[in-house]
Parts: structure tokens; sequence; C-alpha cells
């Protein structure tokens, strides 16, 4: 555990000596430029932000439409990936129209789901949840794969229904994979939710750091920076808590 | 027809249900059933790409995104592999700087479009320093654990025949880490495809990423769908060639 703890603080002294010889520079020589800021503009411009309630409202805009469109692209995601891992002959049919549509980038999608929608919340839930319906699909289809045969075995003996076999044997099985699967999910669905923002949505966390980098505010730009990845680290830590609470038995992530 | 495989049937079947689907698409298009506005017809698609693909512009538009992508693909496997190595060869550096690379991970490599904004405005050099500083990430990472990971049995056998530093990390470490680092290509190429198109939308100079956003503020949904056809093919082809490669260069794995 000491060692733990010694490793970690072994590992905070770059970070730490980069942003005070940043802060150094900063005082000594006075920074003229409009790309980089003192870092103690940045945390002054983050505790104001912290008291802004323009900034809570941004926080919550994409926290918001990340986790609807996660919602929506995962319940969908797993209903997919449970048929096909449960009738193979569907799965190999829809390989090829899976394959077509994957590899398009999302974002690519963000013109037409603005002229569906318009800006606002729909467009960016619409392409969050586009961006996680085919991994969580893969990940569930792998993971009705490999369910343990001889349950199935047991399900066919008791000769339970096809429902109350995916109620009783199949879903419970696939249960832990499908945590590993939402918390990628969640991590993919908040960056997109603040990519859509950067490209095009004027809401959320992501519009108010390119207004910042584009009215050359930059101490701005670095704190709502700080309070995205903040955000992500935190979903994570999460998750992570939850699925060693919920599944101690499943292999912890890396 | 009795030598063709079952697979070959599957996926002859599969060609037909995406023909299939495209046909849905015409025909709901055509009776007005779903709005063409949005969801113009494939047929009007087609018109559109072979349009664009007569007058030239849009062959520009495609090599002008996939030359980016490349561009910065290349520069961040170059950073990151090279880095990677380093940091992951050194006990030393994997103790001290390992941890900052691994703190600076959950940052999302689009935001720092707003960063390459303030640093190169609305540019070319924009683009391409946001795409290779956002691939370098999945490089970097995947490289470090490679090289770090080797069996500690050959580092041993590796220090016993006297091999210098530079020859470990070049016969034994980089070859060991071939998997890992092939993985990371792969991800940094979709970050990197991804990246142009934001890059493309946010500086609007030119790219299939400006192309569709300018299109959309035309109401031009043929023109889009035309452009999102494209960026799909290219990550189909560019990741079926990188799989190729990767096949290849690890069929040793596979005894």
């Amino acid at each position: 555990m000491t060692a733990g703890v010694v490793g970690r603080a072994r590992g905070l002294i770059l970070p730490l000596a980069l942003v005070v010889l940043w802060q150094a520079l900063a005082s000594i020589r006075g920074i003229e430029s409009d790309t980089l800021a003192a870092p103690v503009q940045i945390v002054g411009a983050l505790g104001d932000a912290l008291v802004n309630a323009e900034f809570w409202i941004a926080t919550r805009d994409t926290v918001l439409s990340a986790a609807l469109g996660l919602a929506l692209g995962g319940v969908l995601g797993a209903m997919t990936g449970l048929v096909f891992g449960l009738v193979p002959p569907v799965s190999r049919l829809m390989r090829v129209p899976v394959e077509v549509l994957r590899p398009v980038p999302a974002i690519a999608l963000v013109p037409i789901a603005i002229l569906i929608f318009g800006f606002g919340y729909a467009l960016e839930v619409a392409i969050v949840a586009f961006a996680v319906f085919f991994p969580v699909l893969i990940l569930i289809e792998a993971a009705v794969r490999g369910v343990e045969p001889r349950l199935t075995e047991v399900a066919r003996l008791l000769r339970l229904s096809p429902g109350a076999r995916i109620a009783k044997i199949v879903v419970p099985a696939v249960l832990p994979r499908a945590f590993v699967a939402l918390r990628l999910a969640a991590g993919l669905a908040l960056v997109v939710a603040i990519t859509v923002e950067i490209a095009a949505n004027p809401m959320g966390l992501g519009a108010r750091m390119i207004l910042a980098a584009q009215s050359l505010r930059a101490p701005d730009m670095f704190a709502t920076l700080i309070w995205v990845a903040v955000l992500g680290w935190a979903i994570n830590a999460g998750l992570v808590r939850a699925q060693a609470a919920l599944f101690p038995d499943a292999q912890r992530p890396r | 027809m009795i030598g063709v495989p079952r697979s070959v049937l599957w996926f002859l079947g599969s060609c037909l249900v995406l023909v299939a689907g495209l046909g849905l698409w015409q025909v709901l298009a055509d009776s007005g059933a779903i709005p063409r506005a949005f969801f113009p017809g494939p047929d009007r698609v087609w018109t559109a790409l072979h349009r664009g693909f007569s007058s030239g512009a849009m062959i520009g538009e495609t090599l002008t995104t996939v030359r980016r992508m490349a561009l910065g693909w290349a520069l961040a496997s170059v950073i990151g592999v090279g880095l990677g190595a380093l940091v992951g060869l050194s006990p030393w550096m994997r103790t001290y700087v390992a941890p900052t690379f691994e703190g600076l991970r959950p940052i999302p490599a689009s935001a720092l479009a707003p960063l390459a904004v303030l640093a190169f405005g609305l540019s070319d050099g924009m683009i391409l320093a946001l795409i290779a500083f956002g691939a370098v990430w999945p490089m970097l990472l995947t490289t470090v654990h490679g090289v770090a990971s080797v069996h500690p049995r050959k580092a041993e056998v590796a220090r016993l025949l006297g091999l210098s530093r530079l020859a470990y990390a070049w016969k034994i470490a980089l070859p060991a880490a071939t998997p890992d680092i092939l993985g990371g290509l792969r991800l940094g190429l979709t970050v990197a495809l991804i990246l142009a198109v934001v890059g493309e939308m946010i500086t609007v100079q030119g790219g299939l990423g400006a192309r569709i956003m300018i299109a959309a503020r035309r109401f031009n949904a043929a023109d889009i769908f035309a452009g999102v056809a494209l960026l799909g093919a290219i990550g189909l082809l560019t990741n079926a060639a990188l799989s190729q490669i990767e096949a290849r260069l690890l069929r040793w794995t596979h005894r």
C-alpha cells in the first residue's frame, strides 16, 4: 500500500514541476501571448466559473445530452446486440450493413442532424446515440455469444420458454460485461457530446470552450478544458467503483 | 455451386440485405413517406456524388481530407511510438513520466480543438496540429504498455548477450510490442479521421468536413449524404488497409 502511495507521489512530481515552472516563467517574463495563460490565471478563471450560473447550465446541458444519448443509443444497441447474439443468422445477414455504417464518423452526421432537428438537445442526443450504438451492439453481441454453454443446456433441460431463458439465464450472465460496455460508452458519450458542441451546437461546455478560444480568452478556455477532464475522470471513476461493488467477481478493469 | 463455402453465401446474403435496405429507402423517398428535404433517395445522393466527381471539386476535397488525415496520423505515429518506446524502456521515465500521460488520457481529443484554434488560428496548420495531438495518445499509451511488458526472460537473454540498450530496443522490445503498437496505430487512425472532420467543420478550410457543413447551410441534403458516404468509405478503406498490414506483420504471433 505504501509502495503504491510512494509511486503515485513520484508520478505527481513531473506535472507539479511543470506547473510551477510555467507559473514562474509567466511571473518573471510576463505572458503577452493570447494563446497561453499562467496557472494562477487559469485557477482564477475556474474559481470564477464555478460560482457562475451559466457555467453550471453549460455543464448540465453537456452532461444531460450525453446521458440521454447514452440511454437512447445504449438501449437500442443492447437490444440489437441481444437479438444478434441469440439469433446468429440475423447477425450474419446484418454484417455487411453494420460494417458499412460503423466506420462513418458520428460527427460527420452533424450537418444532417442540424437539417432535421436544428440546434439544441435533439441534435446532440441523436449524434451521441449513433456514436454509442455500434460499440454497445458489438460488445453485447460478443457477451451473449460468450454465455457459458452449460447454462444454455440447463435452460433447455428446465424447458424454459424463450422469454424466461433470456430473462433468467442470458441477461444475468451478460450483466458484468454489459457494465463494462456501459462504462466505455459513457466515456464515449461525453467525448462525442463535447465534440458536437465544439463543431456546431451552440450550447454546453464545448461551445463555451470554442467561444473562449475565438474571443482569445485563454484562461477561460483552459479552465473549461480542465473542468471537462475532471468530469470525464469523475464519471469513469464512479463507474469503476460501481462496477467493483456490483460485480466483485468480474475481472477488474486495468 | 457445390464448392461455394457457406461463409461466402452468408456474405452475399448480407450484401442483398444492404441492397434491399437501399431499395426500401428509395421507395420511401419516392412515395414521400420520409421527407426528401432530410432524406433524399439514394438516386439523388448518387447524382450529387456524380456531379461532385465530374466537376472535380469533390475529388479535390476528398484528397484534402485524406492528406490531412494521413499527415497528422504519420506525425502522431512517429512521436507516439518514439516517445512511447523511450518512456516504456526506461524504468525511471516509467515512474516519473508515464503517470502524467495516464492523467492526460481522459481529456477528449476534440476538446483540444479550441486550444489549437488559440495557437494556430483557423488555419490548415490548426487542423494538422489537432489531428497529430489527438491521435498521439492512443499510440503513446499502447507503445509504453507494449514495450514495458516484454517478458522478463527476454530482457535477461538480452543482458546475457550483452546487447546495448539500442540493440535491445530495436531487436527485442519493439518487435515484442508490435501487436500493441499496431493496435494503437489503428485507434489513432479512427481518431485522425474524426479530428480531420471536426477541424474542417470549425475552420471551413476546404475538405469534406467543410463541404458537408456548407451543404447544411444551403439545405442541400443530397450533398451532405454524398460527403458522409465518402467519409464512411475513407474510414472503411483505411481501416481495412491497416488490418491487412497488421495481419501480415503479425503472422509470426499465430503459431
